[in-house]
């Protein structure tokens, strides 16, 4: 083991997926603090994992920058080990974005105790900067409530 | 002519090697202990090998060619594989009767066989890549690929997270609180406790069960399935022939596997509508078997409900109508899944959770032991049993067998 784990999960090793074109607005958009997500260019739907064609009317997919505004649709708290570099406990969560119901996507929350993570909390994303990928995880929303 | 398979075929034969810690089957090979279990399903249904035609498994549990290969078998005329881990476990029973029914095969082995020495099923890090996990699994493993991508960087590193999300929603939707898993682990281990066959036999209580160290909230450690080494095997003949074999036929009422198609990869996306999302995926699964075997849920006397996390015995208990949908809690709380005075006793072999876990066929095994009459937790007159495979992500799958 290659000594302590650091003070927060920002400094923490992440396993980084390589980039292709359709994953790239996802995961570069935080560079200009843009959370990007494809939207349907024919019906309006956003869709996400980010795919080539609309799952619901075939249409063209573009991505948008969205609000970044959602709410904590489920999560739970990590307090193993997994890997030793990574500081515990962590709080992995499903946030669903306020732009439409069911658009969720896994995520950390960060800028509060673990504890005070709640279903339905409102939350805002923010950006984890890696060099050329910029992580989107999400705090308390300061202006929720 | 009927193109149902309902009461066309039976289970005549179970075989299995002992249950062992994880590591400790060794020096076996997973392909000595499948083998194993086959030879001695064959001896408990009075079939010799040679009779062995088919192979309907599930998450590719063994090579139907390589088994064939060492154990002499003269022709195989059905080799099928259900997908996704244990969700295919029980369903791949009904394939089986499927290709009985048609008269594509006449005996078929299910099975699982596995070991987890080298590797360790929902135990990958970010620190030990996980070799057989590659690149595609969302749990991490050697690399990331771009579709896992999305849930590896954020800690995502074992199944037990992805079941703590569904427990925790159902806590938040329902009110279901932790004393009611602990209600299932409690329960199973009380069954387990009456089993020689069982690795942990030691009763719980309450404060053992909160003493538990947490894993991932809100599920500790004996919320998690046990980790073992072993194989089971089923063979099942045409319900005519069944009635000439050694033992009483179990027959096969019912079975369905698949599920809605926004439950598709749960494991992989989360984004199952929030009607199904906190359930265990298996509502479609249980009125395609209940309608086709023609009872309802009131008809079961025995359920063995897949188990690898104990929330998800909850949800399933809703989900195939033992209870309302998010009533699940107080349902347990009230006693209803405990043999002798249950009214739906619930994995009376102690289950994944205590007695062994061997993806789901140890559930298919008590049934059988059940529905002859020869149970160790011996359900009285039992005539339907439920068995089940998964939660898990497409398909998920279940069993209606009776006497």
């Amino acid at each position: 083991m290659e000594g302590e784990a650091p003070a927060t999960l920002a400094d923490a090793p992440r396993m980084l997926p390589p980039l292709t074109d359709l994953n790239r607005p996802f995961w570069t958009g935080g560079a200009r603090g843009e959370l990007l997500i494809q939207r349907c260019q024919g019906c309006g739907t956003w869709v996400h994992p980010p795919t080539d064609r609309c799952p619901s009317c075939d249409g063209e997919l573009r991505a948008e920058p969205v609000s970044g505004r959602g709410n904590v649709f489920t999560f739970t708290i990590n307090r193993h080990p997994y890997n030793p570099a990574v500081p515990l406990p962590y709080v992995i969560a499903l946030v669903e974005l306020a732009e439409q119901e069911g658009l969720r996507f896994m995520t950390n929350i960060v800028g509060c105790e673990p504890d005070e993570v709640e279903i339905g909390m409102a939350v805002r994303v923010q950006f984890e900067d890696r060099g050329e990928i910029f992580v989107p995880v999400f705090a308390p929303d300061p202006d929720a409530g | 002519m009927t193109t149902s398979i309902k009461d066309q075929t039976a289970i005549v034969g179970v075989g299995a090697t002992p249950y062992y810690r994880r590591g400790e089957s060794l020096p076996q090979t997973t392909m000595e202990m499948a083998c194993k279990a086959i030879l001695a399903a064959c001896d408990d249904a009075g079939l010799s090998i040679d009779d062995v035609d088919g192979f309907s498994i599930y998450s590719g549990s063994i090579d139907p060619a390589s088994v064939a290969q060492v154990l002499g078998i003269p022709e195989i005329r059905w080799a099928t594989t259900t997908t996704s881990g244990g969700g295919g476990a029980s369903g791949c029973v009904g394939v089986g009767s499927a290709a009985i029914v048609t008269g594509m095969a006449t005996t078929v082995v299910s099975l699982m066989t596995l070991q987890q020495a080298k590797w360790r099923i929902g135990g990958t890090s970010d620190k030990r890549p996980d070799p057989r996990s590659g690149s595609g699994s969302v749990y991490g493993g050697q690399s990331v690929s771009p579709e896992t991508g999305f849930m590896v960087p954020y800690g995502l590193s074992a199944p037990g997270h992805s079941f703590s999300l569904l427990a925790q929603r159902h806590m938040a939707l329902y009110g279901t609180k932790r004393e009611h898993f602990a209600e299932v682990v409690i329960s199973q281990r009380d069954n387990a406790s009456r089993r020689e066959t069982a690795i942990k036999r030691e009763p719980l209580t309450l404060d053992d069960y909160f003493n538990a160290r947490m894993i991932s909230e809100p599920l500790c450690l004996l919320d998690y399935t046990l980790e073992t080494d072993g194989a089971v095997a089923v063979i099942t003949t045409s319900a005519d022939r069944a009635r000439d074999l050694k033992q009483q036929p179990v027959y096969v009422m019912g079975s369905a596997h698949g599920g809605s198609g926004r439950w598709g990869q749960f494991i992989g996306w989360y984004q199952m509508p929030d009607d199904i999302f906190a359930s265990s995926g298996h509502r479609p699964v249980a009125k395609r078997a209940y309608e086709m075997a023609g009872i309802t849920a009131a008809d079961v006397d025995v359920a063995l409900l897949y188990d690898h996390f104990s929330p998800m015995v909850l949800m399933q208990l809703e989900d195939y109508g033992f209870c309302p949908i998010g009533e699940s809690g107080a349902f347990v709380a009230d006693g209803n899944i405990r043999w002798k005075t249950g009214s739906i006793p619930v994995n009376t072999h102690g289950g994944n959770l205590s007695e062994a876990y061997i993806i789901g066929m140890t559930h298919i095994r008590e049934a059988v032991e059940q529905l002859r009459g020869v149970a160790v937790n011996q359900v009285d007159n039992a005539e339907i049993a439920l068995t089940t495979g998964g939660p898990a992500a497409l398909p998920v799958s279940c069993l209606l067998l009776r006497r």
